[in-house]
């Protein structure tokens, strides 16, 4: 198999880029549809043995001087979740809900309540942003130190690329961006970095060893060296994540379905974003001169 | 032929072995029971407590499986939930307020293997059921209360000492006194100077003292850390014996943070009822009643705290607080209304004597001191309206009765409402108060339901995604797919073995951090497996083409996972709760994959290939 990669370069940065802006855009006008975890409020989730009508509970609501309240169905119709935003300290809102429910003739089975302080969330947003700078950091640090800084930059402009496109899906389409989906947004980093690594690792060998061709065609001879690797390792990982999202139940949903994006677009990342920054910084034989010794070290290992 | 170490083989057999041990325990499925220990926490349980229990249990035509006497408490396992309630109940009933009854899953791990450190994997509240409370200190408050405290003892050492002042205040932190005559504030100023702690045992600085009539005092900043450090100490001593009132088999209550308490209660249902005792600053004050000639300034008036009796002065100085109260039960007086029956401690017996002796024929009255709050709109500092939750101190009567005779360390308040808000009342006399009032910040509540629904699912994802894995490299890489699955359900087992060694706990994301690693895992061997391929192509014999395969390969997957290892280690620090859980898997799965699918599929091709004479490769 031989596929030209560089030949789709152009087109490929110029969609990255489109979905890039438009993300950044997005999430700067739209901004994120912030999970309780980070807006903070109230959450009570009820399980009905029939399906109710979520009017009638709004109705109840209403009546009762709530305000600002989502009353929607997760997961099935039988299930119901209450959402009170913006309730700041009173955190016995959620059990008074459930009784004046229980009370209305809406005597269902209470699955969970939740409540998070105004003070928590923002404390988490910051506590999320900044893990979400430092992990980067450090990344780009170790890839630099075992790499070479062209490649570090490449690493992280791909992890930057994977996670605002990330972002700015879950800001266009709204879904609900609560602390397990910034799990799932490191794991991306995790994941899209393990294949930036294992095709910069074959550049970096290839540009040691065929010295004869130049840059653009040493990076698509490594690509489809890797190609391989690549597909069935991004097949294994979203075969799980299917699993994951389908059979997972509603809880984990938000997180399988981030990293399902992830892994996509963490494939296509480490494929051309990675090499066209290390084209246009232009990656020589030069930048590979440093003898290199820990191949030498590692050879007896199995 | 190809070189592998015997040594290795050895190194593997034993890490399995040892992942296979710690793993089993998982396999006995826990029991439930019911855990009973003496509500005086002074008291052990003992054989009489046991056979009572046996006695009690068997009235109720039920069977008990084992019955063991433990750490203080009492353990009995049944057969199913249903049992378990019944025990429960029955022995409530039957010794009322004397013990705590708390539910729990009682693991069956076989004493050889509890012995060696195995036992089950710790489930998260969102796998269990139960509830999370994250609470805030209000050092402030406390800290204010200390200033009080300050100026308090200061203007009684003044009033010794014959120190005369013209006015005295607090403004923030600090404490002012104004003088009439130099010769006091000489006299104040020596006393400030010679003294090196605060009558109450404190550092403190002198602010100011440069005009001859003003003197400033403060507590030393490392005074003030000392305060606050201490009042939600105080405050998480105070919470771990009410969590421990309540009933509940292994709560967690810890501290977090500078002014945090984490505490979680497993299996708690009614929540309500678990935040009422928690969040609750109840105390009392016992107060002799005005005499009604008595001065403005020496007597309050307050409020009954049922509205129908109206108000009723008190004096101004407390003879006791619930402080000095060492044991606290109900019980029920001739009329067969409920009562708390009290206990002080020495000093606090001997005040209520000296109180008591003399005033015999006037009226005591007990002074139910309770924490609210109240949220009111305030701007920030953007010009925002905010709500603001400010906490007050409420203090009703709840009983002002005629004293009969001295009192001492044992006596009776009633007048405390229905039985159950009667015992209510005595266990927050025993738990103690809190140093400062707290907040919920933030609370989670999982049914037991959901817990159980999370399980299922979780586990159904797991064996849905890891045999889609498994028969995808099976059917797509053949002999070496077996090695690579083989090597895949070894790190399962790996995984679930050094979690419930490491006594990590797993949570619903935990779960989901095993499924990733199912798919990551992997990845290891795809790389190992095309790099092989690979040198088959450049024409290398097969022994040749494995043995640079695993090594070529190593690097790389050495470098992938250290990253996906920095991230994981990253989301463990910022993450909480849950979110750690998916943590922890990820970084044990990522180190035991790399062991399995290097090391181990090394071995495993060893002995398909090793030592055999192979002309053609399948791969």
């Amino acid at each position: 198999m031989n596929i030209n990669f560089m030949r789709f370069r152009k087109i490929a940065i110029t969609i990255s880029l489109i979905l890039f802006v438009g993300s950044i855009g997005s999430i700067f006008t739209k901004g994120l549809s912030l999970g309780l975890d980070f807006s903070g409020g109230t959450l009570v989730e009820i399980q009905y043995e029939d399906s109710v009508d979520l009017q009638e509970i709004r109705g109840v609501l209403s009546e009762n001087g709530y305000e600002d309240f989502q009353v929607v169905n997760f997961g099935s119709s039988l299930d119901v979740l209450i959402k009170i935003a913006d309730q700041p300290g009173n955190s016995s809102l959620g059990d008074q809900i459930f009784t004046l429910l229980s009370t209305n003739n809406f005597e269902g089975e209470l699955k969970r309540i939740e409540f998070v302080g105004p003070q928590i969330g923002s404390e988490l947003r910051d506590q999320g942003g900044l893990g979400m700078l430092v992990a980067l950091g450090m990344i780009l640090l170790y890839v630099a130190f075992r790499f070479q800084y062209k490649f570090a930059l490449g690493a992280v402009a791909a992890l930057g690329h994977d996670v605002v496109i990330i972002l700015g899906l879950f800001s266009i389409f709204a879904w609900d961006f609560d602390l397990s989906v910034l799990a799932a947004l490191l794991a991306v980093i995790g994941y899209s970095l393990n294949d930036s690594i294992v095709v910069s690792d074959r550049i970096r060998e290839n540009f040691r060893s065929e010295r004869a061709l130049g840059s653009e065609d040493l990076i698509n001879l490594s690509l489809n060296q890797t190609l391989s690797r690549t597909v069935i390792t991004s097949l294994t990982t979203l075969l799980v994540l299917f699993a994951l999202f389908f059979f997972g139940g509603e809880a984990v949903r938000g997180f399988s379905l981030g990293l399902i994006i992830g892994v996509l677009i963490g494939t296509y990342s480490s494929l051309y974003i990675v090499t066209t920054i290390l084209i246009s910084l232009n990656l020589s034989q030069e930048d590979m001169a440093v003898p290199d010794v820990e191949g030498a070290e590692f050879d007896d290992m199995p | 032929m190809n070189k592998f170490p015997t040594w290795r083989y050895f190194v593997i057999i034993a890490v399995l072995m040892l992942g296979i041990l710690y793993a089993l325990p998982n396999l006995y499925p826990a029991q439930p029971a019911i855990q009973v220990a003496y509500t005086d926490s002074s008291k052990s349980a003992d054989q009489s407590l046991l056979n009572t229990i046996r006695e009690e249990i068997a009235k109720q035509e039920i069977e008990i499986s084992e019955i063991n006497l433990k750490n203080n408490n009492i353990v009995a396992q049944f057969s199913s939930v249903e049992d378990q309630l019944v025990a429960k109940t029955a022995l409530q009933k039957a010794l009322l307020d004397r013990v705590i009854v708390a539910l729990k899953l009682e693991p069956t791990t076989p004493d050889w293997l509890a012995s060696i450190g195995g036992r089950p994997l710790k489930l998260g509240l969102d796998l269990s059921g139960g509830v999370h409370f994250l609470l805030e200190v209000d050092v402030e408050t406390a800290l204010g209360d200390k200033v009080d405290g300050l100026l308090n003892s200061y203007r009684k050492k003044f009033r010794a000492e014959n120190i005369n002042y013209i006015s005295s205040s607090i403004s923030g932190d600090q404490v002012t006194f104004k003088f009439k005559s130099s010769e006091d504030y000489e006299k104040a100023l020596d006393i400030f100077l010679t003294d090196t702690l605060t009558p109450t045992g404190f550092q403190f600085d002198l602010v100011e003292q440069s005009n001859i009539s003003t003197l400033k005092v403060s507590y030393s900043d490392i005074a003030i850390k000392e305060l606050r450090d201490y009042a939600v100490k105080q405050n998480l001593m105070t919470l771990r014996n009410r969590v421990n009132e309540l009933g509940v088999s292994e709560p967690v209550v810890q501290r977090q943070g500078a002014n945090r308490i984490v505490v979680e209660l497993p299996g708690v249902q009614d929540t309500a009822a678990a935040k009422k005792i928690i969040g609750k600053t109840a105390n009392l004050e016992f107060r002799l009643e005005a005499k009604s000639n008595a001065s403005r300034l020496r007597k309050t008036e307050f409020e009954y705290k049922d509205e129908r009796y109206g108000t009723a002065f008190l004096e101004n100085d407390v003879i006791v607080t619930g402080d000095r109260v060492t044991n606290a039960n109900t019980g029920f007086d001739e009329s067969g209304f409920a009562q708390v029956n009290i206990t002080l401690d020495m000093q606090g017996g001997r005040a209520m004597q000296r109180a008591t002796n003399g005033n015999v024929g006037r009226r005591l009255g007990v002074l139910f001191v309770e924490q609210k709050s109240k949220s009111t709109l305030v701007e920030d500092e953007f010009g925002n309206e905010v709500i603001e939750q400010t906490s007050y101190i409420q203090k009703n009567i709840i009983n002002l009765a005629t004293v009969q005779a001295v009192l001492g360390t044992n006596f009776r308040i009633t007048g405390v409402g229905s039985p159950q808000e009667a015992s209510e009342l005595a266990l927050l006399l025993r738990a103690g108060a809190l140093a400062a009032p707290m907040k919920f910040v933030e609370e989670r509540t999982v049914g037991p339901s959901l817990g159980k629904e999370n399980i299922e699912l979780g586990m159904r994802s797991v064996m849905i995604g890891f045999l889609m894995v498994i028969l995808f490299m099976g059917f797509y890489y053949r002999l070496f797919g077996l090695a690579a699955n083989v090597a895949l359900t070894s790190n399962l087992v790996l995984i679930t073995g050094i979690m419930s060694l490491l006594g990590a706990t797993l949570t619903l994301p935990g779960i989901a951090g095993i499924v990733l690693t199912v798919g990551m895992a992997v990845d290891a061997n795809v790389l190992i497996f095309s790099r092989i391929r690979e040198e088959l192509k450049g024409g290398k014999n097969p022994h040749q083409a494995i043995q640079d395969g695993f090594s070529r390969a190593f690097i790389t997957i050495f470098d992938a996972n250290i990253t996906t290892l920095i991230a994981a280690l990253i989301l463990y620090a910022i993450g909480t709760g849950p979110i750690k859980g998916f943590a922890v898997t990820l970084s044990i799965g990522i180190i035991t994959s790399m062991f399995t699918a290097i090391m181990g599929t090394r071995a495993i091709v060893q002995l398909m290939y090793g030592s055999r004479n192979i002309q053609e490769l399948k791969i």
